[in-house]
């Protein structure tokens, strides 16, 4: 059931009515039979794979709980404890609580894992015995990776391990916990959200409120604008493109860069909006997963803007834990030593880094593109780190950083460079995605910009000048967006300009989206990770 | 808030005009080219008042003449075709048929019993899209989607068509408001010749049974034509082009049998109904001219009318006065083909190709 079909539009407007025509005690559990019919209906086979996660993940995380509860009272009957009784029992409590949780995310991570990356271990595995010579390989195995299993699996990990760390308390009813893991929206390409930041909303009953409503089905049809109008409209040009590479080298490659970085924005914060603004229409608030990324000066920048939620969830998860585990203290005091004080700071973060970028390129994929695209981002975001000092210096000499052209300038760079990363994404292997993007440097084939070759990729001079006021209008309100909501902006304009303008997007997704016969619109990219 | 809601209103108002406005341009029009897509929705325009409802594929439309059958017979008679009508198709036009008016006889040619799944879009929609909507076009179009097909698609074809918007030619825009008529009552004419020029093979097939779901529609309409007191009559066009497998045509007469419906197999009755295939068909077998149209509807009329004893309406001159009106347009048509194929060679006005020398 694609976000943009027919189907799901019913199946959004069936939920919405039902959910304002039951008692608000009872919504939660409407939401909850909403969201195991939406996943049996996609795919009933994997129902078998969140059902484990959700059971596993409660039983481990009340029981966790009542570890760190019991500590506290017996902590409180023992105030008479000295400190380093106190620091022993602790330790002990740590060690069982650490038990639990190590048990909950191997089996989590390795549901993920199994279902995952078995086939890509087995590839390697093959490729390894064809390189030594020797007889035989493993047979591949005929496993399929259940829909949203990577975003349900980050989601109850985080709360595993907040409710290890305290943050919160584990949930008692185990339907509860299983809406929070299972919420449909959330479950094709998240957000992934935090339980803290999602359960009060989700699980407390609204009361129809228009404005909220309004504020919901605006976001939607904006999703719906990205995704059909701009997404799937460059996606038959991408892929006229990059099934037979070797016919389109050179610009070609560039404009690949370019067209699938547009797509895949748009694709993915469409898809999105579309989630959040369905969570808006019901009063349930969920985190944000971008803010204008290609609006981004630096690289840096640009991942504190794109998927924030995975973002943060290995910032919390893998970065922090990894900097500050003894092993890389050890590290760190290694390379202090041998390295001095300035660089050896520097090498725990630099590896912890790489560490996060591996982790992050493996959630992606079980392919070598995916993890040589996280590595390389890791890479860039060290070399700009190292470069840091003469940016400073050529700050101090010119006095450029806040002039309009140079802003625009290192807006362009990033995405030049987020988008040079990105082929990874796109061509079949990493070999032949660094030999295409060779070809920029090596053919020069800058007639096909102007003898007709564009009109040879599937869309048409009408389909390009779509393609340009997608953008202009996509920029336009992004651009906006830094400084305030638009949609604040819009429901502060009289009714008749408000319904003008939702007018004319609603025909202009109609008439002008890339959707139906001749055009192949596919399940939004995030879908697959 | 009266205001507001009166906004609301006109806006929602004006917003369903504008979709429906684009909708009306982008849809195919059916006029210069493949014209039989627009048969289905002359039917509307007509008085219903029919004797004889002709339904089916290209086999009713392109080879009985309602104006032979009035001139000769006095019989009002309507054609129901559509290119690749499928069985399903037929018994839902003849559903909604019904819902306008109840004429004396039904002729369903069999054909189409040779299907019995959904075919494809493109002929779905040249029957589907004429229609206008009721229970019987949704239960039609449910019955005739491929598994790449969307219902909503067909109720609303700006959601097929869209993407027409580059592509759209002058005939969009000349036929946005009124289509011209091009057809007489149903009736396609063609007054060019092409013969026969070689018979088809017969090539064997593993299974000679009619489909199920095929005979399923076939005993609707016969059912139906029961329930309204129709006289329903099964009919095979005297066509060489597609094969007309004997086999199934004993599965046919045994029905009509079973079932006490005429059955006429016009491919055994050449002679009687003076269809001669090397002067009375426009493309060497599969459909005959418009002389093979009128020799076959005057034996046929007679049969019609001797059998079902219809009323002779040419004395009444209200009917009389508004067929004359079709008569007249209809051998106003006839002369500027002779007039195109005389000039030209081929009827160069009315879609046909101009033929190539071989």
């Amino acid at each position: 059931m694609l976000f943009t079909s027919y189907s799901f539009l019913l199946f959004v407007i069936t939920v919405f009515i039902s959910y304002y025509l039951t008692p608000k005690k009872y919504q939660w559990i409407l939401l909850l039979c909403a969201s195991y019919l939406f996943y049996g209906l996609v795919s009933i086979d994997y129902l078998g794979y969140i059902i484990v996660t959700t059971v596993s993940t409660y039983f481990i995380s009340l029981k966790i709980h009542k570890i760190n509860e019991n500590k506290k009272s017996y902590l409180i009957d023992h105030k008479d404890f000295s400190r380093k009784e106190r620091k022993n029992y602790k330790k002990k409590i740590k060690k069982q609580t650490k038990s639990y949780l190590t048990f909950g995310i191997l089996l989590n991570f390795g549901l993920l894992g199994a279902t995952k990356y078995t086939n890509f271990i087995i590839g390697n595995i093959n490729s390894i015995i064809t390189t030594l010579g020797t007889n035989g390989t493993l047979s591949f195995i005929d496993i399929a990776m259940p829909m949203g299993i990577s975003f349900y699996t980050f989601k109850t990990m985080s709360y595993l391990l907040d409710i290890y760390r305290e943050k919160h308390d584990a949930e008692e009813n185990l339907f509860k916990l299983a809406l929070f893991v299972s919420f449909f929206p959330q479950l094709v390409q998240g957000p992934i959200s935090r339980y803290n930041d999602l359960s009060k909303s989700l699980f407390e009953g609204h009361k129809y409120n228009y404005a909220t409503v309004r504020h919901g089905i605006q976001r939607i049809v904006w999703g719906f604008f990205k995704k059909v109008v701009i997404a799937d409209r460059i996606l038959v040009a991408v892929k006229a493109m990059i099934v037979t590479p070797d016919d389109y080298k050179g610009f070609y490659v560039l404009l690949v860069m370019l067209f699938y970085t547009y797509q895949l924005y748009a694709d993915f914060t469409g898809g999105i909006d579309i989630t959040i603004g369905i969570g808006e229409t019901l009063g349930i608030k969920m985190a944000e997963n971008f803010k204008r990324p290609y609006l981004s000066r630096s690289i840096k920048e640009f991942w504190r803007r794109w998927h924030i939620t995975m973002g943060t969830w290995f910032k919390d998860y893998v970065f922090y834990p990894v900097s500050v585990s003894p092993w890389m203290l050890n590290i760190s005091k290694k390379s202090r030593k041998k390295f001095g004080k300035a660089i050896g700071k520097r090498v725990p973060v630099y590896i912890s880094t790489l560490i996060v970028w591996f982790a992050t390129g493996l959630w992606h994929g079980a392919h070598w593109n995916f993890i040589v695209w996280g590595l390389m981002n890791g890479i860039v975001i060290i070399i700009s780190f190292e470069f840091e000092p003469s940016y400073k210096w050529f700050h101090s000499k010119f006095d450029v950083k806040n002039k309009l052209s140079f802003k625009v300038f290192q807006i362009i760079r990033t995405i030049l460079l987020m988008s040079a990363i990105r082929l990874f994404d796109v061509y079949q292997n990493v070999p032949l995605t660094f030999k295409m993007f060779g070809t920029i440097f090596t053919e020069f084939n800058f007639n096909i910009f102007y003898d007709g070759s564009l009109l040879q990729l599937g869309l048409t001079i009408g389909d390009y000048l779509i393609l340009l006021i997608g953008l202009i209008v996509l920029y336009s309100i992004s651009i906006y967006q830094e400084t305030g909501s638009f949609r604040v902006y819009l429901n502060s304009r009289p009714q008749q300009v408000r319904y003008a303008v939702y007018s004319l997007v609603i025909v202009f997704i109609i008439v002008f989206g890339a959707y139906g016969v001749g055009f192949d619109s596919t399940q939004f990219i995030y879908n697959q990770f | 808030m009266l205001k507001k809601n009166l906004i609301r209103i006109l806006s929602i108002v004006l917003l369903i005009t504008i979709l429906l406005s684009i909708q009306r341009l982008v849809v195919p029009k059916y006029m210069d080219d493949i014209v039989e897509g627009s048969l289905i929705e002359t039917y509307y325009g007509e008085e219903k008042d029919h004797d004889v409802v002709f339904i089916g594929d290209c086999e009713v439309y392109e080879n009985f003449s309602p104006i032979t059958l009035w001139e000769d017979f006095g019989i009002k008679s309507f054609i129901r075709g559509s290119a690749q009508q499928l069985i399903w198709q037929s018994y839902y036009l003849m559903e909604e048929t019904l819902k306008y008016e109840k004429p004396e006889v039904i002729v369903f040619n069999v054909l189409s019993m040779k299907y019995n799944e959904p075919q494809n879009e493109a002929y779905n929609r040249m029957t589907l899209d004429g229609m206008k909507l009721s229970m019987s076009k949704i239960k039609s179009i449910q019955a005739s989607m491929t598994d790449d097909e969307k219902i909503i698609d067909y109720i609303f074809p700006i959601l097929r068509f869209h993407s027409r918007w580059s592509k759209l030619e002058a005939q969009d825009f000349k036929y946005y408001f009124n289509k011209e008529k091009i057809f007489h009552n149903g009736y396609y004419m063609r007054v060019d010749t092409k013969p026969v020029e070689s018979f088809p093979r017969k090539k064997p097939l593993a299974d000679y049974r009619l489909g199920e779901n095929a005979y399923h529609y076939l005993e609707k309409m016969t059912e139906l034509a029961k329930e309204n007191d129709i006289e329903l009559v099964l009919i095979k066009a005297p066509t060489i082009y597609p094969v007309w497998y004997d086999e199934w045509d004993i599965q046919i007469e045994n029905y009509a049998a079973e079932n006490d419906l005429m059955y006429l197999n016009f491919l055994d009755l050449t002679e009687e109904a003076n269809i001669d295939f090397r002067k009375h068909t426009y493309d060497g077998g599969l459909h005959l001219n418009l002389q093979g149209a009128e020799n076959l509807s005057k034996y046929f009329g007679k049969i019609l009318a001797d059998t079902y004893d219809l009323t002779d309406h040419r004395s009444n001159n209200n009917t009389a006065e508004i067929w004359d009106e079709k008569s007249d347009f209809y051998y106003s048509m006839k002369e500027a083909q002779y007039f195109d194929l005389n000039k030209y060679g081929y009827l160069k006005n009315f879609g046909a190709k101009k033929p190539t020398n071989n």
